[in-house]
């Protein structure tokens, strides 16, 4: 009765719907599309102008491109989980226990309880170690969905829990300390520096990273299981009106994204070359804050890779560009603040005009 | 207080309404679903303002900005749903908000005493002041509701439906109840569906049609057929193509349904080519029945055959067995509004893999097809009118090609345009011998496209009865209760 239509009292031939709207539409469309290219132009030029001889350099760019590799894939998962309307609060941790698992499967030195001497134990190929890694997090994040779906719970809870939950695993599991693998093979190249002469070229986990985000925004784009995922976050009553498989697709998406966040953690094992419990602590964070920048809305049906890789290129521009100026850590973290509330403030202006224009 | 007079101008919901009641009376507030009988008493409570039209109270001019100026005023509002604050006792919920104090303290004598003066005036000195009101029943709970807007000194009483979920014993004592206060000298606006207690607890009576007033009268000198004939009466015009049909065989039957709460009971069969109808009145449990029959509702018992698979199934599997399902609520479940049309349009029929270009192509053919107004397959199913949304939900069960389709209010909100697109698209379904089962609160539509209807009371779904040997008197009465439904074997 009280009809949303704008043409809902006029008889015959309804007209188009209200045009002052229109222009209203594509500009959010372009700043949905553009806004972080833009805001990563922004800080890279800001930083280029400020500190030109030391930030605007190829080698700079490379490092940038190979510090953000970590939160760039593990980001690539949490976009998944954004779109469908989740969180996951628990990818540090997750990242923590990847790293410890890949370092307890390549043979390590083990200190022996009874005699107190160094033994050389474990070790299996660096390939199937990092396969190993990969299983762990895909273990994790079926257990994650599990949760989630099963007791229908909120994902932010139950991932808050498995945050500390996990984090205590790796602990336990490296014996409170490092784990120091010898013989890593290929596992010790993934982020290391490229040869001075061919920088071009880039490191390995770049293109990994590049190769992965390929694969994402492919299967968000032209699977079944990917527009799924756009479906269940922008309305999941529609979609189970439609008969789409609520349940079995969030548990998919967590599973899928637990194995780019294991691969993630494979990326920080290389940088470190050590399995370190107590790494990527808070990384949670950054890597939501490199996909909400990147335009995604955590009220879930929005979000692109492209977005999301540029957010945590944003990210490790500001962290690289405050350190080439000297500000010290504390002024990169108010910077930083400063950057998510702005994407978030936008990202609510959008949905305001959305509704504005209804 | 001389009465309550109004018109409101061209306004979607309410096209010119006058009304009057006078004090000492209890006017009768009649009109089919979607008449405009909740718009007018939202206007007269100060939960909208009025585009046009004044209102006057007891000789003043009275325009609420919201509904604590209304109650100010002296005009009350008692809803289906009650509003109190379960924890809290009878007499600080009948006193919430109005509590006497002595500087920051509470003046619990007094809020005692003017508690149990309200309930005394109800005649329902039985209830317990201090008990918390999660305790009462739901008809003593409506007692401390009536009495916390007799405590605050209300000229007006509006009643919304007030029996819809009381048993015999209680809308008696409520009837009781009302002729109290109307000897009291309140005047008693009275919403309800049900017109035999229109017919017994009213003085006089206005009926809403489109958002019109369009009669009213002496209550005791109106028929029951004169006032459904009020409510009912308008020409239909050539708003419904009805070509002949063939029933084909059997693709849908539902057999002693019942679901949790709702649908009490329920049975029907459905061919091919076949248009079948369910009417009732809002609440009665049409939507609960097409639910259970999706598989979007857990079913208690009964047994439900579509086409050649039996048993009970998901709404994926339903999709699968060739049945579709349009949603009542559009904009919460029918449309993911931020994806584009593409997405929602074959959202239900995706491949493996998914080609964006073969999306936009079978979108844009439906799009031609429906006559959808849109800047293209891209653009998002919110920015669209409500009915092209409306017709992008139901060219989702086009696109699957579906053998059943369940409409539940299929033009509900939209224009007169995209209503009569629709009920063509209804025709020509039936026609190429698609099962069409369809759930309106608007008679004239049901009639009109329909080609068998059953009515819904209370949870209970009548026979199944031919068009023509129907009218909308008959349904009218059935689903009022007026006409005891006696399908149950």
């Amino acid at each position: 009765m009280t009809s949303m239509s704008p043409n809902a009292s006029g008889a015959g031939p309804p007209f188009p719907y209200a045009a002052p709207t229109a222009t209203g539409q594509t500009w959010t469309t372009i700043l949905t599309k553009l806004g972080p290219l833009i805001g990563l132009s922004f800080v890279v030029g800001l930083f280029s102008v400020l500190t030109y001889n030391t930030f605007f350099t190829l080698g700079n760019f490379e490092l940038i491109l190979r510090q953000t590799a970590v939160v760039g894939i593990a980001a690539l998962g949490m976009t998944m989980i954004i779109i469908a309307g989740g969180i996951d609060l628990s990818v540090g941790s997750a990242i923590a226990v990847v790293c410890v698992t890949v370092a307890l499967l390549l043979p390590h030195e083990l200190v022996d309880p009874g005699t107190g001497a160094r033994v050389l134990t474990g070790g299996i190929h660096p390939v199937l170690a990092a396969l190993g890694g990969i299983a762990a997090g895909i273990m994790i994040g079926c257990l994650n969905g599990a949760l989630t779906t099963g007791l229908r719970l909120a994902p932010f809870i139950i991932t808050l829990g498995m945050m500390s939950l996990l984090r205590g695993t790796a602990q336990e599991w490296a014996n409170n300390t490092m784990v120091y693998p010898r013989q890593v093979g290929f596992l010790d190249e993934l982020l290391q520096p490229i040869d001075a002469k061919h920088l071009w070229l880039l490191t390995p986990g770049v293109w990994l990273m590049l190769l992965l985000a390929l694969v994402v925004s492919g299967v968000l784009r032209y699977t079944r299981f990917g527009r799924y995922i756009f479906a269940i976050g922008s309305n999941e009553q529609t979609a189970r009106l439609c008969g789409v498989p609520v349940e079995r697709t969030k548990l998919l998406v967590y599973a899928f994204a637990g194995a780019l966040f294991a691969v993630a953690g494979i990326l920080q094992f290389s940088y470190l070359g050590m399995g370190d419990p107590t790494t990527a602590v808070g990384m949670e964070l950054d890597i939501i804050a490199a996909v909400v920048i990147g335009g995604a809305s955590l009220a879930g049906g929005q979000g692109t890779i492209l977005g999301s890789l540029v957010g945590a290129l944003i990210m490790t521009v500001v962290a690289n560009g405050c350190s080439k100026m000297g500000w010290p850590n504390s002024r990169q973290l108010i910077v930083t603040g400063v950057i998510i509330i702005l994407a978030v403030a936008l990202d609510r202006l959008r949905h305001r005009k959305r509704t504005a224009a209804e | 207080m001389e009465g309550v007079r109004k018109t409101f101008g061209a306004t979607k919901a309410l096209a010119g309404v006058d009304l009057t009641v006078n004090e000492g009376e209890v006017l009768a507030l009649v009109g089919e679903n979607g008449a405009g009988k909740s718009t007018l008493m939202k206007v007269l409570s100060g939960a909208h303002q009025p585009d046009e039209g004044r209102m006057r109270l007891g000789g003043k001019p009275y325009a609420p900005r919201n509904p604590l100026d209304a109650r100010r005023s002296g005009v009350a509002m008692i809803y289906q749903e009650l509003s109190l604050a379960p924890d809290l006792s009878v007499m600080e919920n009948i006193l919430l908000g109005m509590e006497p104090t002595r500087g920051p303290l509470v003046k619990w004598d007094e809020v005692r005493q003017r508690a149990s003066a309200a309930l005394a005036q109800l005649g329902r000195s039985d209830i317990p002041l201090d008990a918390p009101v999660s305790e009462l029943t739901i008809a003593s709970q409506q007692m401390v509701e009536i009495a916390r807007a007799v405590a605050i000194g209300c000229r007006v009483l509006v009643l919304d439906e007030p029996t819809s979920s009381l048993t015999r014993p209680d809308i008696r004592h409520l009837f009781d109840l009302v002729q109290r206060l109307r000897s009291q000298g309140l005047a008693i606006i009275y919403i309800s569906h049900f017109l035999e207690e229109v017919k017994e607890i009213s003085d006089r009576f206005t009926v809403l049609r489109d958002g019109k007033s369009v009669g009213g009268g002496v209550t005791r000198d109106a028929s029951l057929e004169q006032i459904i004939a009020l409510m009912v009466g308008r020409d239909i015009q050539d708003l419904y193509p009805r070509s002949p049909r063939k029933p084909g065989e059997m693709v849908l039957e539902v057999h002693n349904l019942v679901g949790h709460g709702k649908p009490r009971w329920a049975a029907l069969q459905l061919r091919c080519g076949e248009v079948m109808g369910v009417a009732g009145l809002i609440g009665a449990g049409r939507t609960e029945l097409l639910r259970c029959v999706f598989g979007l509702k857990p079913v208690k018992e009964g047994t439900i055959r579509v086409a050649q698979f039996s048993g009970y199934a998901s709404p994926r599997q339903r999709w699968r067995q060739g049945m579709g399902m349009v949603s009542e609520d559009r904009k919460r479940e029918g449309l993911a509004l931020n994806l584009s049309i593409a997405d929602n349009l074959t959202l239900s029929k995706l491949n493996f893999l998914v080609s964006p270009a073969e999306q936009r192509r079978a979108s844009s053919n439906w799009i031609e097809r429906l006559a959808v107004r849109c800047r293209g397959s891209q653009q998002e199913v919110g920015a669209l009118s409500g009915g092209n949304q409306q017709k992008v939900a139901i060219a989702r069960l086009l696109h699957h090609d579906v053998d059943v389709l369940l409409l539940d209010e299929p033009t509900r909100g939209i224009d007169v345009g995209s209503k009569a697109q629709i009920y063509r698209m209804i025709d020509q379904l039936a026609c190429a011998g698609k099962a069409v089962l369809m759930v309106s609160s608007y008679l004239p539509e049901l009639l009109g496209v329909c080609d068998r209807i059953a009515v819904m009371c209370r949870g209970v779904l009548g026979p199944a009865r031919l068009v023509s040997e129907l009218d909308e008197h008959q349904i009218m009465q059935e689903a009022t209760g007026a006409a005891v439904a006696e399908n149950r074997p």
